[in-house]
């Protein structure tokens, strides 16, 4: 099975993270750069398919150059390849171009499955693989706990608040998974010093037949028009128990919309 | 925004994106195996040292400087890196590694035969089986040459008579190297742990290395078969040049330690208030700091030093001396003094500062005491030798 697995390269959700005071992206200068968590699910199911099914496992990223690094460390958990779209015009470019972009690319490399994070840690949207399954015209099983390949089958359990739901489609197809579907394996020494020999191919946005003009800031449906810092916390409601304490937290919690 | 006293001269940029790679690999699988649990083991001192064996098999970590039969092959300077990150979190972990890799591994992959590299080394390198290395005797410490340990030819094979003292890894190992001395001078052998006759009592009364596993080997007329016996060592130079391998970790090892002393005590000294603001503005707080940040470094920088000519041309065996005598004494001195830092605090099981200063007392004396390696020193300073 041939296998495409989506990766960003998101800044750590674990350190202070800043938009620029310029044009309101992601400052990714001052970042420490990484795989956006998710990502690395779908590594691992991919590895795991692959194990199970054979096939070939590609990275596919679209990110400016530094994105290599995060490419390298993916590459050292195992998969065969990666495909890097990289292009100066691609910068603020909003969830629609980059469907678009994304598809162009995946129309060269046959995919069987496009595997990726439900979400990730800097836009956290959740519409990228809805709008990408639209353009390649192919089944979305979104959202997955679980993930069953058999032959050209594919059968998900698809994570709700409830509980989840089965859902099965032909291959080709796209399937977003959420941290619940696997434990991902660590690189080894061996995954490190291999990386660095694998094939990674870049593509531009003329490779692609993408004009600049539909991605980037220029071909945005959407913008961050200004950005500020969350305030500080405030101090919290202190409840003195004098004997309503229970009444007054169920009150708080109704209110708050948590119950 | 402070600065970690390992990124103030930017001493990263004298590493390969690989080599932050493997440290970064290593970093994560202590934060997440090793960290969490130490204190604890420690205290019950025990660890789980089949598990982590596994752990670090799985990623790798175990011979990974050593080529084929499983091994990744990987450079010197990253199994130092490797060596930083585990001791950071304790050295016991650390020598857990440095046994199974530099010890056992390297003797039977530079001396082995064939069939003994195909039957240990894979396993080995996974994490299945552990080993051990059998060379120090209750009686013969600095001075191996004096081993009391016999091997004995028997028909075919051979007869050990004997016993180890302070093997690490021994009570869980599945297979010893084993030093013994015959009439040809010394030998060695691969000897599976469940051979009769060989029995490896835990050691448990140590205030040092508690979360590593110690033990006391018996060979009580061991009969194994010359194909046991490692072919390739001839004299006691073939166990010494195992020693070099695994002082080599200990020269990057025991800088984890003390980096991690030196973490700890700037954040107590941060958070810590006395007579009304942080001690860490005090002047003979900060003059404690900065010292022990500068021998950090010059331990790094030496260690890098080391491990770059050990990738390029190999070490003479004083070099690697020098390495272990400078970075294990300034170590074992930075936890002393992060000690002081943390007044009180310094001595609780709540903070690590303890267990790595007790724990650095064992590594400034095994694999050659400061003192052998200041007579090492002598005898290549002045060409006379002051032990043998």
């Amino acid at each position: 099975m041939n296998i495409v697995v989506l990766v960003k390269q998101v800044p750590d959700s674990g350190a202070e993270r800043n938009l620029t005071s310029d044009d309101n992206t992601v400052d990714r200068g001052s970042a420490n750069n990484v795989i956006n968590e998710m990502d690395e699910y779908a590594i691992e199911e991919a590895l795991k398919i692959k194990e199970a099914h054979g096939g070939e496992v590609t990275i596919l990223t679209m990110g400016p150059d530094r994105a290599t690094e995060s490419i390298r460390k993916a590459l050292s958990m195992g998969p065969d390849a990666a495909v890097h779209v990289v292009d100066d015009a691609l910068a603020g470019s909003c969830a629609v171009a980059t469907s678009k972009v994304l598809a162009a690319a995946l129309g060269t490399l046959n995919a069987d499955l496009i595997l990726c994070g439900a979400e990730s840690t800097d836009g956290r949207v959740q519409v990228l693989p809805h709008m990408l399954a639209e353009r390649l015209g192919v089944a979305a099983l979104t959202g997955a706990r679980k993930l069953t390949v058999d032959g050209a089958s594919l059968t998900a359990e698809r994570q709700t608040e409830e509980g989840y739901e089965v859902v099965s489609a032909a291959t080709p197809a796209v399937v977003s998974v959420w941290d619940t579907i696997n434990e991902p394996r660590y690189p080894s020494f061996k995954g490190i010093m291999a990386a660095k020999k694998k094939p990674v191919r870049t593509l531009s946005l003329a490779d692609l037949g993408v004009s600049a003009d539909e991605v980037g800031f220029a071909g945005a449906t959407s913008a961050v028009v200004e950005h500020s810092k969350r305030p500080p916390r405030s101090a919290g409601t202190k409840i003195t128990d004098e004997g309503t304490a229970g009444t007054q937290l169920v009150e708080y919690l109704v209110t708050e919309k948590f119950v | 925004m402070p600065v970690a006293p390992l990124d103030l001269l930017d001493l990263d940029d004298l590493l390969t994106d690989e080599e932050r790679a493997m440290r970064d690999l290593v970093r994560r699988v202590a934060d997440d195996a090793v960290r969490p649990h130490v204190a604890g083991w420690y205290e019950r001192g025990e660890a789980p040292v089949r598990d982590l064996t596994r752990t670090f098999g799985e990623v790798g970590l175990l011979g990974m400087h050593l080529t084929g039969y499983g091994c990744a092959g990987a450079s010197a300077v990253a199994y130092g890196l490797a060596c930083l990150e585990l001791e950071a979190a304790d050295s016991g972990v650390r020598s857990l590694v440095s046994v199974q890799g530099s010890l056992a591994m390297y003797a039977i992959w530079r001396y082995g035969s064939e069939e003994q590299k195909q039957r240990w080394l894979p396993g080995m390198a996974a994490g299945e089986l552990i080993g051990c290395f059998g060379l120090t005797e209750p009686d013969h410490g600095s001075d191996p040459a004096g081993m009391a340990t016999r091997a004995r030819r028997d028909g075919d094979g051979w007869v050990l008579t004997g016993g180890k003292m302070w093997i690490t890894n021994a009570p869980v190992a599945d297979v010893a190297v084993i030093w013994a001395r015959a009439e040809e001078g010394v030998v060695g052998f691969a000897v599976p742990t469940g051979t009769p006759g060989f029995t490896a009592r835990e050691v448990r009364n140590k205030m040092s290395l508690r979360a590593s596993a110690t033990g006391e080997i018996t060979l009580d007329e061991v009969r194994v078969g010359d194909d046991a016996r490692l072919p390739e060592a001839r004299g006691l130079r073939a166990p010494l040049s195992c020693l070099t391998e695994a002082r080599f970790g200990i020269v990057w090892g025991s800088l984890g330690a003390a980096r991690d002393c030196l973490h700890t005590a700037i954040a107590y000294a941060t958070s810590r208030e006395q007579f009304g603001r942080p001690i860490a503005g005090f002047q003979l707080t900060q003059a404690k700091l900065a010292d022990m940040a500068l021998e950090l470094q010059k331990g790094w920088l030496l260690a890098l030093h080391l491990g770059r000519r050990h990738d390029a041309a190999g070490l003479r065996p004083e070099q690697v001396s020098a390495g272990k005598l400078n970075n294990v004494r300034e170590a074992i001195a930075i936890a002393r003094q992060c000690r002081t830092i943390l007044g009180a605090n310094g001595v609780s099981a709540e903070y690590p500062i303890m267990r790595h200063a007790n724990n650095l007392e064992s590594v400034l004396t095994y694999e050659g005491t400061s003192e052998i390696h200041q007579l090492v020193l002598g005898q290549a300073l002045t060409g006379v030798s002051a032990f043998a």
